[in-house]
């Protein structure tokens, strides 16, 4: 079953972003004042909600480990953790080569930026202490524990550009950004393949730490023999 | 169009998809250790049967 849906979000995901590329490089004018490095939004904006999707569900999910003690809920919310972290990358570094054109330099330690690099970090960090910590039910107590504390930064990089003066461009979602509604709604459609792709590549990762967790339990059986 | 607007957008679009296939890589890797762990597993129970 669950095989099945991962092939179906993959096929839709395909013809999606196939059909969006079209779009957007065929059938969309260029804006105005950037012109063609303004599509980089239909990439760099919808990384960064995949990821902080990612982020909410291993937020939520460590929740309830903690309540639970269920190893299930520590499973997704590493795999959501790395995926989500995958697409945090993407978000930085295409806003760096962005930010090359538009305001000519790469980086620049403006708040929206910064806080988006130490959530990055805070993740890499979350995933570097759980290779730390051998003992499951130990590593999953730590893990919930830095999860949950990793997210308090996402509403900080989602506010970052209303709470302080910054470099950034106003939030075109809800804030003083203004775009046509052909972008509109481009920049929604592109969200939905990476959601879908991101969905699928959580499914995988699961899998593998179902797998593993099989393994060591049989290992362990076996030794005990 | 600007030529350089234009190479810069494709190094936009280009830097999210290999971020993504860098991870399926990772996840391949983790794929291939997992199998050669089962194989393991697999040897050593056939030698505890024997």
């Amino acid at each position: 079953m669950r095989e099945r849906f991962m092939i179906l979000f993959s096929g839709f995901a395909a013809v999606l972003l196939v059909r969006n590329l079209y779009v957007m490089l065929v059938k969309l004018p260029d804006e105005a004042a950037q012109g063609a490095i303004f599509r980089i939004i239909f990439f760099h904006v919808p990384a960064a909600w995949t990821a902080f999707l990612g982020f909410f569900a291993a937020f939520v999910c460590s929740i309830l480990y903690l309540a639970k003690r269920n190893l299930r809920y520590d499973a997704v919310s590493m795999a959501a953790t790395e995926v989500g972290l995958a697409f945090a990358a993407g978000n930085l570094i295409s806003g760096m080569i962005w930010g090359r054109i538009i305001w000519g330099i790469w980086w620049t330690w403006d708040p929206r930026l910064t806080s988006m690099l130490i959530c990055w970090l805070l993740y890499a960090g979350y995933l570097m202490l759980r290779r730390a910590v051998e003992e499951p039910s130990q590593r999953a107590r730590i893990s919930a524990v830095l999860s949950i504390f990793a997210f308090v930064d996402v509403p900080i990089v989602f506010f970052s550009i209303k709470w302080w003066r910054t470099q950034h461009p106003q939030p075109v979602v809800w804030g003083g950004g203004a775009m046509d509604s052909s972008y509109w709604n481009m920049l929604f459609l592109n969200w939905v393949p990476l959601i879908l792709i991101a969905v699928v590549l959580i499914l995988i990762r699961l899998r593998q730490e179902e797998a593993q967790r099989e393994i060591d339990a049989v290992r362990r059986w076996a030794h005990a023999l | 169009m600007d030529e350089r607007n234009f190479t810069y957008m494709f190094y936009g679009f280009a830097v999210v998809w290999l971020c993504l296939i860098a991870y399926v890589v990772s996840l391949a890797a983790r794929e291939k250790r997992l199998r050669q762990q089962l194989d393991g597993l697999k040897k050593l129970m056939e030698d505890r049967a024997k």
